[in-house]
This record gives C-alpha cells, sequence and structure tokens, in this order.
C-alpha cells in the first residue's frame, strides 16, 4: 500500500464577517435584485418529499433583545428516515431524491423573522452507536457575527428522545439545553416549530465548536 | 492503510480559534451585541457535523462565475477588470472537490447592490456584485469581476474597508462551512481595518490578503489575483463504523 499524499499542515483560512450586504451573494433576491436562474431557498421540500411537513420560524436577537434584522440563518438536517443525503452516511434506511436536507433563510428586514419549509428529521445514529434525537443543525451568520455561529435545533415533542441524547446530555447546564428546544405550534393545517435564539444574555442559546 | 483522497467518513480537526477573530472585537462595534458570552460547547464529530449538503454543476448558470457579464444590460460595468482564481484544500493540503465557492462585492466605486446600502457612490447598471461556482477535481476556481472599490462605514466616523471580495464556501463537511474576506495586496487601508485588527495572527492576515498573479492576466484584457482558501481536513483515522451507524 503507498500513501498517495505527502500530507501538508496548513492553517485553516481565516473567518470573517459576512456583512451587512451577505444577501448579495448568497439570496440576491432578498438584495432586491434578480441575477441567478436558479436560486437556494428556504424552501427544503419539493411535492414528492416524504414526512412530515413542518414550518420552523424564529427570531434572532442581540444582547439588547432587539431582533437581528440582517441575519442569515443556513439549516442542514437528515430525511424523515433519518439518513443525510450525503456519500458519508451509509446507514441502512432509505435516501429521500426529493430531500436534499439544506436550506437558507433571511430574517426579514422589518421583523427579524426568518423561516424554513421542511419535514421532521427522524433520528440518526450518533457516536458510539447511541441514537440522536431529531435535530436540525443551524449554521448563522450576520454583520458583528466574526465567526459563524453553530447551534442545533430540538423538538418539544420528542421528550424522550431528548432526555437521552447524547450532545444534550454534554451541555452541563440544564436550564440552558432548553435553549435549544423549539415550541410546536399548530396555525390551522400548519405545524409550526418557533424556535428563538438569543446570541448574548441571560438566556444565551447554547453554540457549539464542531 | 491511507486513502488521502477517499470521502471515507472521518473526524474533522479541532478548529485552531488562534487564527479567527474572537466573537467580540470591540474595534468592530456591532460585534458587542452579536457576540455569545459563553463558552462554545466543543462536539466530537457526527454524522451530522461531517456530512453537508452536494451541490451539482446544474443548478448554476453558465455565466454565475463571470460577474463582468453576469448582470451586463446595456454595455460593460464600469472598472477595472480582473480574473480571481486560486485552489481550495483542506488542512492537509488535499482538493477539496466540487466546493461551492459564492463571492459578493462593491462595485469600482464601492457601491453594494443592495436595498439596504445607501452610500452615495452610483450603483452601476451593469454590475450585479455576486456570482458562485463549484470547485474542480483539483479543487480549483476561478471568475471574472470588476475590481471592488473601498467605502466608509459607520464604526469610528472616519473609518473605511479596504478593498475586498466576500466568500462563503461549502466543503464537504458541515463542520467546513467557512465565511471570509479577500482583499487586495498593496492596499493602505489593509492596516487600519477594525475587521482585520480582530484576527490574533499576522500570519492568518496575509492569508486573506491575495497577490497579483502576473502570468494569470489576460493580455490586452484583464489583470489577475491568485487568492487560495485553506477549509478544515479531516483526520484519517479509521472511526466510520462508530458514526455510521451500522453497528454490525
Amino acid at each position: 500500500m503507498t500513501t498517495p499524499y505527502d500530507f501538508a499542515n496548513l492553517k485553516e483560512t481565516a473567518s470573517q464577517t459576512a456583512g451587512p450586504y451577505v444577501h448579495i451573494g448568497m439570496a440576491p433576491g432578498v438584495a432586491g435584485f434578480d441575477i441567478f436562474e436558479k436560486n437556494f431557498s428556504n424552501v427544503m421540500v419539493a411535492p414528492a418529499t416524504q414526512g412530515e411537513r413542518i414550518t420552523i420560524e424564529g427570531i434572532i436577537y442581540d444582547g439588547s433583545g432587539t431582533p437581528v434584522r440582517d441575519v442569515l440563518v443556513e439549516a442542514w438536517q437528515a430525511n424523515a428516515a433519518g439518513r443525510y443525503n450525503h456519500p458519508a452516511d451509509t446507514q441502512d434506511k432509505p435516501l429521500d431524491a426529493s430531500f436534499r436536507g439544506w436550506g437558507r433563510a433571511c430574517s426579514d428586514f422589518e421583523t427579524g423573522v426568518f423561516r424554513f419549509e421542511t419535514v421532521k428529521p427522524g433520528q440518526v445514529i450518533g457516536r458510539e452507536g447511541r441514537p440522536m434525537a431529531p435535530h436540525v443543525s443551524l449554521w448563522i451568520v450576520a454583520r458583528g457575527i466574526n465567526v459563524g455561529l453553530h447551534t442545533r435545533m430540538y423538538f418539544d415533542d420528542e421528550v424522550e428522545a431528548n432526555k437521552v441524547d447524547p450532545v444534550l446530555n454534554l451541555i452541563e447546564w440544564e436550564k440552558r439545553r432548553k435553549t435549544l428546544i423549539a415550541r410546536r405550534e399548530k396555525r390551522g393545517a400548519e405545524t409550526v416549530y418557533r424556535y428563538e435564539i438569543q446570541l448574548q444574555g441571560e438566556n444565551e442559546t447554547v453554540f457549539f465548536d464542531i | 492503510m491511507i486513502e488521502a483522497p477517499a470521502a471515507k467518513p472521518a473526524e474533522f480537526n479541532q478548529r485552531d480559534w488562534g487564527i479567527h477573530p474572537p466573537a467580540l472585537t470591540p474595534g468592530y462595534k456591532t460585534s458587542v451585541l452579536r457576540s455569545p458570552r459563553n463558552a462554545l460547547i466543543s462536539l466530537q464529530n457526527s454524522l451530522s457535523e461531517i456530512t453537508a449538503p452536494v451541490f451539482s454543476p446544474d443548478e448554476l448558470g453558465p455565466q454565475d462565475n463571470d460577474l463582468i457579464m453576469n448582470y451586463a444590460k446595456t454595455g460593460l460595468p464600469i472598472g477595472e477588470r480582473i480574473i480571481v482564481h486560486g485552489f481550495v484544500r483542506d488542512e492537509l493540503g488535499r482538493p477539496v472537490k466540487n466546493a461551492l465557492v459564492e463571492v459578493w462585492q462593491a462595485n469600482a466605486g464601492g457601491r453594494y447592490r443592495h436595498k439596504n446600502d445607501r452610500y452615495l457612490a452610483p450603483i452601476d447598471p451593469n454590475f450585479g456584485g455576486c456570482g458562485r461556482m463549484l470547485t474542480d477535481a483539483n479543487g480549483y476556481y476561478y471568475y471574472r469581476t470588476i475590481k471592488p472599490g473601498p467605502y466608509p462605514f459607520r464604526n469610528r466616523i472616519n473609518d473605511w474597508r479596504p478593498s475586498h471580495i466576500h466568500y462563503a464556501l461549502s466543503g464537504d463537511g458541515w463542520a467546513q462551512r467557512l465565511i471570509t474576506q479577500m482583499y487586495f495586496e498593496g492596499d493602505p487601508l489593509i492596516p487600519q481595518c477594525p475587521m482585520l485588527a480582530g484576527i490574533p495572527s499576522e500570519e492568518a492576515v496575509r492569508g486573506l490578503i491575495a497577490l497579483q498573479d502576473r502570468n494569470a492576466f489576460v493580455q490586452l484584457d484583464s489583470r489577475a489575483y491568485r487568492f487560495d482558501i485553506v477549509l478544515r481536513g479531516a483526520r484519517a483515522t479509521l472511526f466510520e463504523n462508530r458514526v455510521s451507524g451500522a453497528p454490525a
């Protein structure tokens, strides 16, 4: 067996803030113009997607309690069966050709509300074969955020799964675990999970170094 | 056995925080209320962190990496024509293939085509200011654009941003997601920039400055700049049975 590469030891490129105009590059329609034929969006489902349709909706607050109105959030999640649409996920579960599991949302410039239309993810196997409770990984970038913030959103109707989730249990302060749990609401036929994120302050959301 | 190019499930190296600006950099005032005060909780990678969205070339248009042409309406945009190119690699030096590279910038006068930008320099009717591309099998990317101008921003009352192009990168794993900015060699605003001043390592600042690349010029047409990017690398340890969820 030969080693085909002489491994280098390079340093990661330094992060810089996404700035106030992140929308131009990542969501030009939100910046106010139309340039690309196909755009990435906050609608993660197609008509054929399997699973329970849900809306994730929230507001991100700064340390003064003011909504952050120029934020961009990305979501990454497994499909309804609990499998990621990526070659590294070799779990014996079905892939869904109509679900990539990724979306990108911008907060409203007036209200600060962001929304994703998706399906509720299934459980994914975690390290050492321990199942993880259903969750959506979120990545938050904006003006004033120097390195994109990673967090996970869990579901308040998954009480038993959340109780044994290896990541939630890693958080020493039980009180802080609650910052990761979204609240299920019914609005007519729509199922909404409401998820408030506090960048700073008394109920600061748990952010991860992944 | 080491199989360097294989997409084997592997956990990413611990992030080296000594090269990134900390969350709180008071010289960049907006960071003060937008920076978490608690320590980040460190996670060992699971499938949620080592996977990421996969993009395909048919999602992009043929002019998406040509910022000179992709919003040209009545003529060419005004300003210095440049090509920017480079490689996206991981910390082990391996090419990051099929990475999504998204770029955005101000026009030659330092004005963004954005409803929230009110700087008095004019919008260029023929310039959008954004582009995107996927890296090839060698991790190589390139695009053509107009050199962006510097502009003032509200921080201290006479702070200016050096000319820069924003980058967002999506590689093989969610843990590699990165947003950064590329600067231009020789710009006198670089040493005074409050955003660059937040980076604790001089070497890391140098890594954000593109060098003029004379041999890549297009004669009688465009200058060129070279900008290489490094994303986090995944260790070549064999642990896939523990994360892949296929307990035998």
